[in-house]
């Protein structure tokens, strides 16, 4: 599956939201709903899925699903 | 000194639990220590991750760990004002921290923080040990909120003289004077903290979150 794919499952999982809502420039908090907690759940789902670590300051600049993509990009996940 | 334990196959974490309050929790259950610094962040993070290695989750803290110590306000040297708020309240931070992270993943998790009735009602010559523990308040409540749409219930319990190893240095005249003030006219005993935590942590407080259990035998209401 590609990454995309596999970020938007985890994504609809984790926020309970439908497979349109999740355009590449969708907001967590402000598109899909998401409150903090949720926002930290979402990203500990993704360190966990995709072996990766995201640091604090990272954390500051993940807000939508292509802040997502671009992350794991840049961290080797292809 | 901190243990992790399981009961009825929930695994739990108890700081300060080598004596007194801790002590008395910890031998209602059954498992191993594991001392580590509460003030060292890092400590926390991986005496949680060790935890969670063994035994796969944790399901409770109780953050126990504590020092009290006395002074007035004019004369108390920095490092004891630091270091009360390190050990007090710094570390309860700390173990708060390292264990939200698998609670939050198995939507389960029991946190009880022990105060102390000088919290509220304040108490000459605490000045450091009363703000540490007042702070306990405040982080008690907002992880009530922060942390309730996860199952997470975190309330604290505020004992007031209770016979452990902190207490003994109180002079006979001082336990005398602060009895006559207590309705139940005796000191209470680390058991009779146990006994609300365990209740605290148990299916019975399931809708209890965000408070302050008072065990005092009365002296403050």
């Amino acid at each position: 599956m590609e990454l995309e794919a596999k970020v938007i499952e985890i994504i609809m999982e984790q926020l309970d939201v439908d497979k349109e809502q999740c355009v590449p420039a969708a907001s967590f908090i402000n598109d899909l709903g998401a409150d903090s907690l949720d926002l930290m759940e979402l990203i500990m789902k993704m360190e966990e899925k995709f072996n990766v670590s995201v640091s604090d300051e990272e954390l500051q600049n993940i807000r939508t699903i292509q802040n997502v993509i671009d992350f794991l990009r840049k961290n080797g996940v292809a | 000194m901190t243990s992790g334990y399981t009961t009825e196959g929930k695994v739990a974490l108890i700081t300060g639990s080598s004596r007194g309050i801790g002590r008395a929790m910890a031998v209602k259950l059954a498992g191993a220590l594991c001392p580590f610094d509460v003030a060292d962040r890092n400590a926390a993070k991986n005496a949680v991750e060790k935890i969670l290695k063994d035994k796969g989750r944790l399901d409770i803290l109780v953050n126990n760990a504590g020092i009290a110590a006395s002074g007035l306000i004019m004369r108390m040297p920095e490092a004891e004002w630091t270091r009360m708020i390190d050990i007090n309240l710094k570390g309860a931070l700390n173990c708060c921290q390292a264990a939200s992270r698998p609670m939050i993943r198995q939507r389960w998790g029991r946190i009880v923080n022990v105060t102390s009735v000088v919290a509220e009602a304040g108490n000459s010559g605490q000045a450091g040990y009363a703000a540490a523990k007042a702070g306990i308040l405040g982080l008690t409540k907002s992880l009530a909120r922060e942390l309730g749409s996860r199952n997470i219930c975190v309330n604290a319990v505020s004992p007031r003289l209770i016979e452990t190893d902190m207490t003994s240095s109180l002079t006979h005249g001082e336990k005398e004077k602060l009895r006559e003030q207590i309705p139940l006219r005796r000191a209470g005993r680390p058991e009779d903290v146990a006994g609300a935590e365990l209740f605290l942590i148990s299916p019975q407080a399931d809708y209890i979150t965000g408070q302050v259990i008072r065990i005092n035998g009365g002296l403050y209401m």
